[in-house]
């Protein structure tokens, strides 16, 4: 009995599925996926997801087609042999995919840090960040409690304010801490996720790039109300974020005279029990 | 003392020590120790008097109702013997009848038995409490559950699969198919076999018992100081994990100890089956992993009932602490929960392609591989938590560096369908269907592995949708295919294939439908945890709901088969009906007390499938041969 050349069939259907997948997936499908293009973060993170779209979908398309194949033509039929062949192993094959996964891995990393290098992509870094921005950023900082955020802004005179508004082209440091447990700020259109520990002043670098409201949601369990724990936020044009600060520095000056100063981190009252 | 005359009546027999016992001296030994914490409670704690909680007469509470619990059951009379200076055997119940599986019993058959029903019955009502959380979801605001109840829905769902479905595969088949698979007469160590069987049931009673003090907010990572203010419903959450961490452990001591010392003659390390390596690669993940665990939370233990203050940021302690703890254990545990699914595929894939297993020895690098590499990457869970900031891309790179041995294992499956003859039983699709689910589940995990993609999506419905992907797609399905391919061993009954093969699929595609949406919810801004969601996302909520009904409903479809083949058709199995070659499949079914009348001697591999492969140059017929 001749055999087909199996490996031959396979190789290239998964290259033909490949070329007609990847640059779909790539081109069509991965830049609009979530969460968008609203800061240099989250447009970051956008463009790191269509890159491993892009390795990810030939391999994909590899497998289903070996898949595929396998399942049909390597399937039990009444007639012909009743025992695959007796094959033990390949050390060619096991070379080239240790070879090729190895080289993935390599390339995944490195592109990952370098991504990363680009002001920390959103994410927390912690007091002290491993990856900054070039030039100045405005502070904000984000006061997580059970059950909701406010925010202050030191350069500012220091005033606290239930609600977020950003200015549009600036770049942002978001100091993230917490006064009780463990919260996370999630924003997820800004693409900017900071988890909110007590007494840790958790940074992150982000630069809004289009006027739009946001969500604002926790992202760690903390407790009774968790779930409510939402908001929403606006980034705005330089002018109007203006006139909005000022406005709020008028409305919260009686309010600011009995805040502590501003600090990196606040230290509570011990935690008791609470629903 | 004699065991009792099976002729006794049935009352006579009842009385002895055995379940009955267990729970009698459970209840007596909980309010005793309810008891001795008040009496200990000093009003200096004022923690306590705040709220009327008295963590130390619960805490001792649970300790003495599992120590009764296991006086009842007849763990303490071998002890208690040899001290006082007899003889005593230290196997019990060997012999009897249905006796046996209500109780300890040295057989390894028999615990096998009881952890298969037992860890059954906690997956089905912790699968109800994912029902529970998906019909809670239909609508974007509270219905049937206030936020409380609903956090202690989501929290028992987590805790009992994570905590529980660590032996999910291990109790059961490790125990029952190790020892036949290695040609050996019994465990290594048969009565601690049992403890980790009963302190396993002890845990899961002790976990639902939080519904009686107020359940606990925290979800299974119980990160701090969200731990110090949970109610004192979060005491049998410490408890619980504790005890599973002890039975992981030793059940881990147990496996490795069976597998390095009692190998039948002539069975060397490269003629091991390759569950037996998944078995021993996992085995050495609880017992490097579960101790971690049990200290940590023991320093819980302590910030909440004696005001320590490991993890109180303000009283000098750190929640980093806690978090790079449970993770360092957290991490491998997720490994203890893959790693044996993995045993099972290619255990299984061999008999149904007609081949040998492709790459023995990568196999086994691989699954050993994974088993090093996972004590490497727990900082990954903390990639935005401001710990360790400069280290993320490290973290990154090990997370990574794990779909290398994961990739060779994928490829010893993949290649083993090679030029096969693929046989469609219910054991083999379900094994299929983990290539489909684990390569979506590890593909995201690249993904999240990615920092940058990672800001995106941690702790996200995207996380939750990858490691249900693992972990059910991984695990569960494997654990299925366990359940149909050694189910005729075990009970000397074959499953009805018909409603096997609707159970697959129906369990396919509804698990697909469920899950796969859920990275989508994920990118779009849904957080794990959470009663309320914006009213946006609620079609595609609804979606996942349905199809978690589906789920379920095909849960029952495999319900009614074991039901409908187990006690109504008993349709007998043969000895061997799958044709397979490794040693479990030579014993006469059912097995013999001691499995083998004498040791077996090994001299074959245990995957001598299929045909020799044709020369690869065609030979010319040899012309006027004679």
């Amino acid at each position: 009995v001749n055999e087909p050349n199996h490996f031959r069939r396979i190789v290239i259907a998964s290259i033909v599925l490949s070329a007609i997948a990847t640059p779909i997936v790539v081109a069509v499908i991965a830049p609009t996926l979530p969460p968008g293009k609203a800061t240099d973060a989250s447009s970051g993170q956008v463009f790191d997801n269509t890159v491993l779209f892009g390795l990810v979908t030939p391999i994909a398309a590899t497998i289903v087609v070996y898949f595929a194949y396998s399942l049909i033509f390597f399937r039990h039929r009444a007639e012909g042999a009743q025992e695959g062949v007796a094959i033990q192993g390949d050390r060619r094959v096991q070379a080239w995919w240790l070879a090729v996964t190895s080289i993935i891995v390599i390339f995944l990393a490195a592109f990952g840090t370098v991504e990363l290098a680009d002001a920390g992509s959103g994410g927390g870094q912690g007091p002290d960040p491993a990856f900054k921005p070039s030039g100045k950023a405005m502070p904000v900082q984000v006061i997580a409690q059970q059950w909701e955020f406010t925010y202050r802004y030191p350069t500012y005179g220091g005033i606290e304010t239930p609600h977020l508004e950003l200015p549009v082209d600036q770049q942002i440091a978001l100091h993230v801490t917490s006064l009780d447990v463990i919260h996370s700020f999630w924003a997820p259109r800004l693409g900017v996720k900071a988890d909110a520990n007590p007494g840790v002043d958790n940074i992150a670098y982000f630069k809004p790039e289009d006027e739009r409201t946001f969500e604002i949601r926790c992202n760690e369990l903390c407790g009774l109300w968790h779930g409510y724990m939402f908001d929403t936020g606006q980034i705005v044009s330089e002018a109007a974020f203006e006139r909005w600060i000022h406005h709020q520095q008028r409305v919260f000056a009686p309010a600011a005279k009995v805040l502590p100063p501003y600090e990196k981190h606040y230290f509570p009252e011990p935690e008791r029990r609470g629903g | 003392m004699n065991e009792t005359a099976t002729s006794a009546p049935l009352w006579r027999r009842l009385i002895g020590f055995n379940l009955l016992s267990g729970i009698v001296l459970l209840i007596v030994g909980f309010y005793v120790g309810w008891w001795l914490g008040h009496q200990i409670h000093a009003e200096s704690l004022d923690f306590i008097d705040d709220t009327n909680q008295n963590d130390i007469a619960l805490m001792f509470g649970y300790l003495f109702a599992v120590i009764g619990f296991l006086i009842g059951l007849g763990f303490a009379r071998y002890p208690l013997t040899r001290i006082f200076g007899r003889q005593r055997t230290v196997f019990e119940n060997e012999e009897g009848g249905v006796g046996r599986y209500f109780g300890l019993c040295t057989d390894h058959k028999v615990v096998g038995v009881q952890y298969l029903l037992g860890i059954g019955l906690f997956f089905f009502i912790a699968g109800l409490n994912a029902m529970l959380i998906r019909a809670e979801l239909l609508r974007p605001s509270p219905q049937l559950f206030n936020a409380g109840n609903y956090l202690t829905l989501v929290s028992l769902h987590g805790t009992m699969m994570m905590g529980m479905m660590t032996s999910g595969v291990l109790g059961p088949f490790g125990n029952y198919f190790v020892p036949l698979m290695i040609g050996s007469r019994r465990m290594a160590f048969p009565r601690v076999e049992s403890l980790t069987f009963w302190l396993l049931m002890a845990a899961g009673v002790i976990l639902f018992s939080t519904i009686f003090f107020g359940g606990f907010p925290t979800g299974w990572t119980g990160y701090g100081p969200l731990n110090v203010q949970a109610n004192y419903g979060f005491d049998s959450y410490i408890f619980f994990f504790a005890l599973v961490g002890i039975s992981m452990m030793l059940l881990g001591l147990n496996l490795i100890t069976t597998i390095v010392t009692m190998r039948a003659p002539g069975l060397t390390w490269r003629r091991l089956p390759i569950f037996c390596w998944g078995a021993l690669s996992t085995s050495i993940l609880m017992v490097l992993a579960a101790p971690v665990l049990i200290a940590t939370l023991l320093m819980v233990a302590l910030d909440r009932g004696l005001q320590t203050s490991f993890f109180l940021p303000s009283a000098g302690g750190s929640p980093y602490l806690f978090q790079n703890l449970f993770w360092f254990f957290g991490h491998p545990e997720v490994y203890v929960l893959a790693l044996p699914g993995m045993g099972i595929l290619l255990e299984i894939l061999p008999v149904f392609a007609r081949k040998p297993l492709w790459g023995y020895r990568v196999a086994v690098a691989g699954l050993l591989g994974i088993m090093l590499l996972s004590f490497f990457v727990w900082q990954h869970h903390l990639f935005v938590s401001g710990l360790n900031a400069g280290l993320r891309p490290f973290y990154m790179f090990s997370t990574e560096l794990i779909s290398i041995p994961t990739g060779l294992v994928f490829l010893c499956g993949m290649a083993t369908l090679w030029r096969a003859r693929i046989r469609y039983t219910v054991p083999m699709l379900f094994c299929l269907a983990w290539f489909f689910n684990f390569f979506i589940g590890g593909v995201s995990g690249v993904f999240l592995s990615d920092v940058p993609s990672d800001v995106a999506t941690h702790g996200s419905f995207f996380v939750m949708a990858h490691f249900h992907y693992t972990i059910m797609g991984g695990l569960v399905f494997t654990f299925f295919a366990a359940i149909y391919y050694w189910v005729p061993k075990m009970f000397g009954v074959m499953l009805n294939e018909t409603l096997g093969k609707i159970h697959f699929w129906a369990m396919f595609i509804a698990f697909n439908s469920t899950f796969f949406p859920l990275f989508a919810l994920g990118l779009m801004g849904m957080p794990r945890r959470v009663v309320t969601y914006p009213s946006h996302l609620q079609a595609l909520n609804d979606w996942v709901s349905v199809s978690a009904f589906v789920l379920g409903a095909s849960m029952l479809v495999f319900l009614f088969n074991v039901v409908y083949s187990l006690v109504f058709v008993r349709e007998p199995a043969a000895a061997n009906p799958w044709g397979s070659k490794s040693l479990e499949w030579q014993t006469p079914t059912p097995v013999p007390l001691h499995n083998f009348d004498r040791p077996p001697v090994i001299d074959s591999d245990p995957y001598e499938y299929g045909q020799p492969p044709p020369p690869t140059v065609p030979r010319e017929a040899p012309a006027g041969a004679g």
